[in-house]
């Protein structure tokens, strides 16, 4: 089987989610990787050096330049008649574009598979991730978005592709890029970071969130995040969110700070590798999913905390 | 100008799914459903369109069994004009209902269709893009604004790392995120006025889609079960915990 792994990158750099996906499309068969960009060539040679990848197509042209689903969708499309497999990261990139591929080629689109089990069947998280299942496609090509934290990075050294060119079919006249506003924040961004430090209902306002959520994450060079009870009492904006409604994180360790541990937040982080929480209730679910709890009021154990970690 | 608004009946957020012990799926007996968070927002979005002199007319449309009429409804009391259940006991997947929307687009011409980026049960993340794909129109998917203008509409969406502004021509498909806005509750005299707008039943069939599924699902499972770990005394010990295992 010959797949298509979509590269994500800022016409710069390539991006990590890049190698779990390559890791994924390397259990299917063969490794071909698409770069869709303007000014991308040094993107092409980076991706050619991941290991297991046998060709890059490069697709440089000023209408691909954001990747705009509208522009850049055909060109996979016209790909895939030499290819059995496209494969995208789970990013928001990712997930912009490839259902449009798929209903280009008239293929349901397997999203955000966390195993591949043989050439047409895949485990996939549904019910945002409280039950697995697994799906048999029946599609002649297949169009899937991997999960990144499911699949251990491909090495991003070590191989030598060979670079082509493709040509794509310019500008839809559908749509256009109007500007981007990414963060700048020296904090991580939640679905990235490697720790999160997150905080709910029981910190009791936005200035009480502040003066003890943040010290900790400074400290660590965490991520922030919040329960919804947190985001809905109005102490953090919406963004913060984790939970079934809000973002799925998995970093390596989670550290709930007051947080009950309902349901729907837990939706949100269960498959973080290591679970602390930091709870006044002993009885609080969060402890049935925490590797380590600490019962203690948190307005005294975490800036304790924060002073010796 | 018209919207069209799709909406799905899942089962309620707040309910925990229970994985069925033969593993053929989710036990959706006697759980409490509601309409898909972010097709509320969408409704919310579509009727502030509505309220502002952008929007005439918003259709709610659902494909799926009998009881979506009452996540229709829901539509209806929060201020959608008139519903389309498209009615069928099959599961219909992502690409199926893209085309049974495309065939309602085909015959109502709205200019924009806006509705949630996935629905919490699947959690597929699919349906907007397809549509917008089939009819061949621009797509604003994970919306947090959605300024309409003239023959254009600008969506500034939510992108990893930050938010990305993009300017799609009319007609276009919209699919929103969660901060777009906060959906209305329904007044109870609003509730009672729903009863009485106009909701037509059509089949898959009438439209002439073929749904049968692409993917077989061969099994649902439980996910690993986490075993709760150790409660430690103090601080110091929580240190030397996370210290232990490489946390910090």
């Amino acid at each position: 089987m010959k797949t298509l792994v979509l590269v994500e990158h800022d016409n710069t750099d390539m991006k990590d989610a890049t190698l779990a996906v390559v890791t994924a499309a390397s259990q299917l068969g063969e490794v071909h990787a698409l770069v869709v960009g303007s000014g991308c060539a040094s993107v092409g040679e980076q991706a050619a050096k991941v290991a297991g990848v046998s060709t890059v197509h490069v697709a440089d042209d000023a209408a691909l330049a954001n990747q705009l689903a509208e522009n850049v969708a055909p060109l996979v499309a016209s790909l895939m008649d030499s290819h059995d497999a496209f494969l995208a990261p789970a990013t928001t990139t990712g997930k912009n574009i490839a259902p449009r591929v798929a209903a280009l080629l008239d293929v349901m689109q397997i999203s955000d598979i966390l195993s591949v089990e043989s050439e047409d069947t895949f485990t996939r998280p549904i019910y945002a991730g409280n039950a697995i299942a697994t799906v048999k496609s029946s599609d002649a090509k297949k169009v899937i978005t991997v999960r990144g934290t499911a699949f251990d990075k491909a090495a991003a050294e070590g191989g030598s592709a060979s670079i082509e060119g493709v040509t794509g079919a310019g500008e839809s006249g559908l749509s256009s890029f109007v500007s981007e506003e990414i963060a700048k924040s020296e904090r991580p961004e939640l679905t990235s970071a490697k720790i999160i430090v997150s905080g709910g209902r029981a910190l009791g306002s936005s200035e009480k969130f502040e003066e003890v959520i943040t010290p900790l994450a400074d400290k660590l060079g965490a991520g922030i995040g919040a329960s919804r009870a947190a985001v809905d009492a109005g102490y953090v904006p919406n963004d913060y969110q984790v939970g079934q409604t809000g973002k799925i994180v998995a970093p390596e360790v989670y550290i709930a700070i007051g947080i009950s541990g309902a349901i729907q937040h837990l939706a949100g982080m269960k498959d973080s590798k290591t679970i602390v929480a930091i709870n006044k209730d002993e009885d609080a679910p969060i402890f049935q999913v925490a590797d380590i709890g600490l019962v203690a009021d948190l307005f005294n154990a975490v800036p304790e905390l924060t002073e010796k970690v | 100008m018209k919207i069209l608004v799709p909406v799905k009946r899942v089962i309620d957020y707040n309910v925990k799914p229970r994985v069925k012990s033969d593993g053929s799926g989710v036990d959706l007996a006697n759980v409490k459903m509601s309409m898909n968070p972010f097709d509320e927002i969408s409704v919310e979005e579509a009727i502030r369109l509505k309220e502002a002199g952008k929007a005439e007319e918003i259709v709610a449309v659902s494909v799926g069994p009998q009881k979506a009429q009452e996540t229709l409804r829901t539509a209806l009391a929060m201020g959608a004009d008139r519903a389309i259940l498209v009615q069928t006991d099959e599961e219909v997947e992502p690409l199926g209902v893209a085309k049974i929307l495309a065939k309602i687009v085909e015959e109502e011409a709205p200019k924009l269709v806006i509705t949630g980026k996935q629905a919490i049960d699947d959690d597929s993340n699919q349906t907007g893009q397809m549509l917008a794909a089939l009819l061949g129109w621009g797509q604003g998917t994970f919306a947090n604004t959605v300024s309409v203008d003239g023959d254009s509409v600008e969506v500034k969406r939510e992108i990893d790392g930050g938010l990305q502004t993009v300017k799609l021509n009319l007609p276009a498909v919209v699919t929103t995120d969660l901060r777009l806005n906060e959906p209305r509750y329904a007044s109870l005299p609003n509730i009672m006025k729903a009863k009485k707008k106009p909701l037509d039943e059509k089949t898959p069939a009438d439209y002439g889609v073929d749904i049968s599924p692409r993917l077989t699902t061969t099994n649902v499972s439980e996910p690993p079960v986490r075993q709760a770990g150790e409660k430690v005394e103090d601080v110091d010990a929580l240190v030397a915990k996370l210290k232990a295992v490489g946390a910090i």
